[in-house]
């Protein structure tokens, strides 16, 4: 028999079910995978074998659960009532947060088993996983590699099979682009499906908690758990949450599928091209109809996204001051200094870029000719989407123009890792859902992402065409030899 | 758009309560100066009578609630990450210059 952790929760569940696995098993194989292999991948931050322990003991009465004996991991910027959460960031050393997010309930509520947090860029300031200070986490494909980010733990522990299923966030591509470079699913909901509730906050009109999955099938389970209106978050929409897990039928039958002129473009890598062309012609094969689209300002999402998430991004991180919790300044004498301590010691070189980049967006002179300019062309991309939708059902793009790049090569070139968010930052701006599922491999083996977008609150029909994409072809089965 | 100069990123740091040595003021300004320069690229499209989009649900107005009494966070829980508390306070260097 295959080994357990190599699983998806929708196989688990089944042998669950028929008594051939058991919920102690499943976690005793997910530990073993983890110590034989994340000292290499360096995915997990904080591992707590004993709570997750405890909580397969006390769950023996939530058997019914939609995920009852599942492994998760966190996204280290998720609250976890008493649980390290740090969000990669020295400023945090020592946090644990006096309260669950709301998708931590409701993953307890269905019976899953938290196995801890997993690392991501300081703040998920980053494509990389390299701007973390526990240092990078590596592709397990190539460990030369970065895994993409920020949620690059998250995937490449779903990738190295050191856990089920993860949780992400995603504020410009940070769940899709990771998983498209670790060979795995990582879907964005709408902006408003999942209550933001206890994420730790990066850019509040932007972030969005979504799975990182080994298949589609996985993406939809873990989605109809931690979706839906939450009181506690007044940007989550009161909206009945379906049954996801009917989305997944083989059928994309007439469905139109627009395919933007503007993604085949300068800085498209070769081999991501090919895949993804030919990934059209397989769903064209199937049935649907691919029609040609146009997204003309898609050009500025980059501009727009780089001033309105460093302008969100410094004012939430105002609060962390040395005055409630994490680091401070020991040192300093009277309260100014102490914040500028506290500040100066605990945020890392990206965190200041940003912090920095933000306050000038937003400062007396500058707001009209930035911030407010930024959000008058977001305007233009959502309605570029908008007229997009009147022709077709969903959109398809690359996730990411390029496969993996080699650690170190963009740390320091910071406008250079900005544009590997070229392809899933507008769906951020529009607040659309999205989901990136692999697609082919490069020469060196490294995976390829396929991006789907689709109207606000329509992930059925993404998921359904996904479910149909997979289903079709073999690139999800192949896992990286580690 | 005139770009950013060192000085300016100075006054911008201390806005945002950042001390920045030599190296970094200059590592910061020069990296800004590119990021801006790619980012005024947003110049080229007229907004002219353009509504500005600050979050992406157009259904959402203010949102209310009643205010009814309902259990919190206990002050001691609240207070269990400070970096220093007295007497259920959270605890900062003096402010008021003085004795």
């Amino acid at each position: 028999m295959e080994k357990l952790y190599s699983l998806t929760a929708h196989d688990l569940k089944e042998l669950i079910k028929k008594g051939s696995a058991d919920a102690s098993e499943i976690l005793s194989s997910v530990f073993d995978r983890i110590e034989k292999t994340d000292p290499k991948i360096k995915a997990i931050v904080h591992a707590n074998k004993t709570k997750a322990l405890e909580a397969l003991r006390s769950n023996s009465a939530k058997k019914e659960g939609k995920l009852s004996g599942i492994p998760v991991l966190l996204k280290d910027n998720i609250c976890v009532k008493d649980e390290p959460t740090t969000c990669a960031s020295k400023i945090l050393e020592g946090f644990r947060p006096p309260y669950n997010a709301t998708v931590v309930d409701r993953l307890e509520a269905e019976g899953a088993i938290l196995i801890g947090k997993s690392n991501m860029d300081e703040f998920a300031f980053g494509s990389s996983c390299e701007t973390s200070c526990y240092g990078p986490t590596r592709n397990p494909w190539d460990l030369g590699c970065i895994p993409g980010g920020s949620s690059g733990g998250s995937a490449a522990a779903v990738a190295a099979d050191e856990t089920i299923l993860a949780l992400g966030s995603d504020t410009g591509g940070s769940i899709r682009q990771p998983a498209s470079l670790c060979g795995v699913v990582g879907m964005k909901p709408t902006y408003g499906r999942v209550s933001r509730y206890g994420l730790i906050a990066f850019a509040s009109s932007l972030d969005q908690i979504g799975p990182i999955t080994k298949d589609v099938s996985d993406a939809a389970l873990l989605l109809g758990v931690i979706a839906g209106y939450d009181e506690m978050d007044s940007t989550s929409v009161d909206l009945p949450v379906p049954d996801y897990t009917r989305s997944l039928v083989k059928d994309v039958k007439g469905l139109r599928i627009g395919v933007p002129r503007e993604c085949f473009m300068e800085g498209l890598d070769k081999e991501v091209e090919a895949s993804v062309r030919k990934a059209v012609d397989v769903l064209k094969g199937l049935g649907a109809r691919v029609t040609d689209i146009s997204l003309p300002h898609t050009g500025y999402a980059i501009s727009v996204y780089y001033i309105i998430g460093p302008a969100e991004a410094s004012s939430n991180l105002a609060r962390f001051d040395g005055v409630q919790y994490g680091l401070r300044d020991k040192d300093a004498r009277g309260m100014i200094d102490m914040y500028v301590g506290t500040r100066s010691k605990g945020f890392g070189n990206e965190a200041k870029r940003r912090i920095l980049l933000g306050t000038y967006c937003l400062s007396t002179g500058y707001y009209d000719a930035y911030y407010l300019k930024a959000q008058k062309v977001r305007t233009k991309i959502k309605e570029d989407f908008d007229k997009a939708f009147a022709s077709c059902d969903l959109i398809v793009t690359p996730t990411s123009p390029t496969p993996a790049f080699r650690i170190g090569e963009k740390t320091e070139n910071p406008l250079a890792m900005y544009l590997s968010d070229i392809y899933t930052i507008p769906a951020n701006l529009a607040g659309l859902p999205g989901i990136s599922i692999p697609c082919g491999f490069s020469g060196s083996c490294l995976p390829i992402g396929l991006q789907m977008i689709a109207k606000p609150f329509d992930e059925e029909t993404m998921l359904r065409a996904a479910y149909t994409f997979e289903q079709n072809t073999d690139f999800h089965k192949k896992r990286p030899g580690i | 758009m005139e770009l950013i100069d060192k000085a300016t990123v100075k006054h911008v740091a201390h806005l945002a309560r950042l001390s920045l040595n030599d190296k970094e003021l200059e590592l910061y300004s020069a990296q800004l100066v590119s990021i801006l320069a790619y980012i005024s690229k947003l110049n080229e499209i007229s907004t002219e009578g353009v509504t500005p989009t600050s979050h992406p649900l157009s259904s959402l107005k203010n949102v209310f609630r009643s205010d009814t009494l309902k259990p919190s966070l206990e002050a001691d829980e609240a207070l269990n990450n400070a970096p220093a508390q007295q007497d259920g306070f959270f605890k900062v260097p003096q402010i008021i210059e003085g004795k």
